[in-house]
């Protein structure tokens, strides 16, 4: 097997698939490998192996039913995900979102970016080496999820969004376990700092390793923690706010390097940020609505839709060209992995194999997102 | 027991061979069970750090767990792959686990406890022990699987490149103490053990010894013949069933040879602590008894070593290296001379 020409050519190049079933590759995401010894020539990535046609399936869903679906993509960001598809219904609508749906869709999303940024970080401790870093993370995740199973009745797939605003209101602790969740958030983050950030054989994994410079991440596509750690302001909660980002005090974090430990440490001043702005809403619920006003049937106008949001990941768009019917006409979904995975063969390249890791570790891949 | 065997098989071959049987049997129950118990103090170790409970279903507080686990291992089906060799690809695991039980022959477990009495025992472990390699370069080659063989070169290089600093860390002990006999060794530390005595060589010489064994045994953050989120599993990928608790078994044997040359030539192996001229502390310490003093070291040791898996993440194979050969190599040669300086100016004491 090993001396079949596919696998070991003539230049003696070593041809090694990583994937579809690697520890490393979180998913199905198939990464054709050449090497030279330990230094990696060429980076090929192979999708497709999580097809499940979801933007054709959209087709024959109404618009009440396509945003769940949505979930399933990055089902890190769920939440995120149903929200653009929420808000892209009520822009072609024009229907006003109540305040009170607004500010809990924020706290949600800002909630589900925190959780999703910590499995990042509990996956970056596992893909160097070190397992203990997972359980500290997954300690807190397992706070946020359970305060997403108690409102929302689902602790991954969220599924609250509705075109207009929530499903539900949310229980009457809601307040007071948000809270809870941050203490414990904010009282466990230096233990982070502690087991990985400091060590100086993770720092030396990460820096100077799979540079990406702006002008590279720009003709990429690349969005999200990923481009902003090479400079690139592409937040999308700054430059194209929704549900009422626009009255929120954050910052919009970026960094200068390119590495991966730029991109290391963008993500790790995020989780701050999300706090941040939960902070500031969660005293000041308006009371009052939780849907606008909308139809039971909903039917768009005809033409053509895009929202976009920030997810934890980058910029997800949704695309929706409407013939005024019940269902889209046709559906397209502009996923932050599929163009963030585009950049890893050309920053993987003279890299060691260890570094194809922290590379895939850093720019954090969902592979249901890319494939859809 | 050897007077009453003699009295039993009047044969001289033939009570050697008995003998040798005898010994050889306890020592590989001795050693099964030990292997069980590192598995199990592994996962307290790693719950402990975790902030989880570790084993705790199977017998009181899980200590049948890792029994459990060796019987469904011994259940699977020793499978071999088709491209694989054989031949080879089923002797790989034996030699690992013989060189990890060869190099146990010498330890004195407790005064005049000693299986082999050997004048050259420091030398006879290191060079055993570096016999490994070629176990694992056997497995890694012989599994026909590309992970397995990125792993074997892996190992080669990492394992005769940290051999060297293992080996000058010794050889200052050796200098100080002037035998490379095991038993001398420990002789020599019976007014204090050499890491307490204050010799600055000695200590450098710990700290390299410990780094460079853990990278020896293969274990975290130098577990990159292996490296799982990387290689799959590396060297090991193909093996299953008992072929591969084999390998596990014999990382604890190794995990447990280290540490036991580490407390005998740095820690005074089975030697109890003694303070100075305080003989009423001396005494009670002298009652401890010496193969209490032993373990207690190995396990510190060991503790030690397992915490580093549960705290660091995995080197990159170049910085691996030069780690070894820009770092602790320049460095332990430094020391060598120093040791070699104290023991000429006859500054140790």
């Amino acid at each position: 097997m090993l001396f079949e020409p596919d696998h070991y050519n003539e230049e003696g190049e070593f041809v090694v698939n990583m994937g579809p079933q690697h520890p490393s590759t979180h998913g199905v995401l198939r990464l054709k490998v050449w090497l030279d010894g330990e230094t990696i020539k060429k980076v090929e990535p192979h999708l497709g192996y999580i097809h499940r046609s979801i933007e054709k399936m959209t087709e024959s869903l109404s618009y009440r039913q396509f945003i769940y679906v949505t979930s399933r993509m990055d089902y890190l960001s769920a939440h995120i995900n149903n929200q653009v598809c929420a808000l892209v219904v009520e822009k072609a609508l024009q229907v006003e979102v109540p305040a009170r749906a607004q500010a809990i869709r924020v706290i949600l999303a800002e909630l589900t970016r925190i959780s999703s940024h910590l499995l990042w970080f509990a996956s970056i401790g596992l893909d160097l080496g070190g397992v203990t870093p997972f359980f500290y993370a997954f300690r807190e995740r397992e706070a946020i999820n359970s305060l997403m199973d108690e409102n929302c009745g689902a602790r991954l797939t969220q599924n609250f969004m509705v075109p207009g605003g929530i499903m539900k209101d949310v229980l009457p602790n809601f307040q007071q376990r948000v809270k809870e969740v941050l203490k414990q958030f904010k009282d466990n983050y230096h233990e982070y700092d502690e087991i990985l950030t400091g060590n100086v054989i993770f720092q030396n994994r990460l820096k100077g390793v799979g540079i990406l410079t702006k002008e590279d991440a720009i003709a990429f596509g690349c969005t999200g923690p990923t481009a902003r750690a090479s400079g690139l302001n592409c937040d999308i909660r700054k430059l194209y706010p929704y549900d009422g980002y626009e009255k929120l005090q954050f910052d919009e974090i970026t960094s200068t390097g390119g590495d991966c430990w730029a991109r290391y440490e963008v993500r790790m001043a995020e989780m701050k940020q999300s706090v941040k702005i939960i902070e500031q809403l969660i005293d000041n619920i308006p009371e009052g609505e939780i849907v606008g006003n909308t139809k039971k049937v909903i039917k768009l106008p005809k033409g053509e839709f895009y929202q976009r949001v920030e997810t934890a990941r980058g910029e997800l768009g949704v695309y929706i060209v409407s013939d005024g019917g019940t269902t889209p006409y046709r559906c397209k979904y502009r996923s932050p992995n599929f163009a963030n995975l585009s950049a890893i063969p050309h920053i993987a390249r003279g890299h060691k194999i260890g570094d194809l890791i922290s590379i895939m570790a850093t720019i954090d891949l969902i592979i249901p997102d890319i494939d859809r | 027991m050897h007077t009453w065997l003699k009295n039993a098989i009047p044969n001289a071959t033939g009570l050697l061979i008995t003998e040798m049987v005898i010994t050889g049997v306890i020592l590989l129950v001795f050693l099964i069970l030990l292997a069980f118990f590192l598995g199990y103090m592994e996962r307290k170790v790693a719950a402990f750090m975790e902030i989880r409970l570790g084993p705790n279903r199977v017998g009181p507080k899980g200590t049948l767990q890792i029994v459990a686990d060796t019987l469904k291992l011994l259940f699977k089906e020793g499978f071999t792959p088709d491209a694989a060799d054989k031949f080879l690809f089923n002797l790989a695991p034996g030699i690992i686990i013989t060189t990890a039980l060869l190099a146990i022959a010498p330890v004195a477990f407790a005064r005049d406890f000693q299986i082999w009495d050997i004048n050259i025992g420091v030398l006879y472990i290191s060079s055993v022990s570096s016999m490994a390699v070629i176990g694992i370069l056997m497995a890694g080659w012989s599994s026909s699987n590309k992970y397995s063989l990125i792993g074997a070169m892996r190992s080669g290089a990492q394992i005769v490149s940290y051999e060297l600093s293992i080996g000058l860390s010794l050889i200052s002990i050796v200098i100080l103490s002037g035998s490379l006999s095991l038993n001398d060794i420990v002789e020599s530390q019976a007014n204090g053990w050499w890491i307490l005595k204050g010799h600055i060589p000695v200590v450098i010489a710990f700290v390299i010894f410990i780094i460079a064994s853990t990278a020896e045994i293969n274990r975290a953050p130098f577990d990159l013949v292996e490296a799982d989120q990387e290689l799959t599993g590396g060297f090991n990928t193909e093996y299953a069933g008992m072929k591969f608790a084999m390998f596990l078994m014999a990382e604890y044997i190794n995990l447990f040879v280290v540490s036991a040359v580490a407390a005998t030539i740095f820690l005074g192996g089975w030697m109890p602590f003694h303070l100075g001229n305080l003989t009423g502390f001396n005494h009670i310490m002298d009652f401890i008894p010496s193969s209490i003093w032993f373990f207690g070291k190995t396990f510190f040791i060991i503790f030690i070593i397992m915490q580093f898996r549960w705290t660091f993440p995995r080197l990159r194979i170049d910085q691996l290296l030069n780690l070894e050969w820009k770092y602790l190599l320049p460095i332990s040669m430094v020391n060598v001379l120093l040791a070699t300086l104290m023991a000429i100016m006859g500054w140790h004491f």
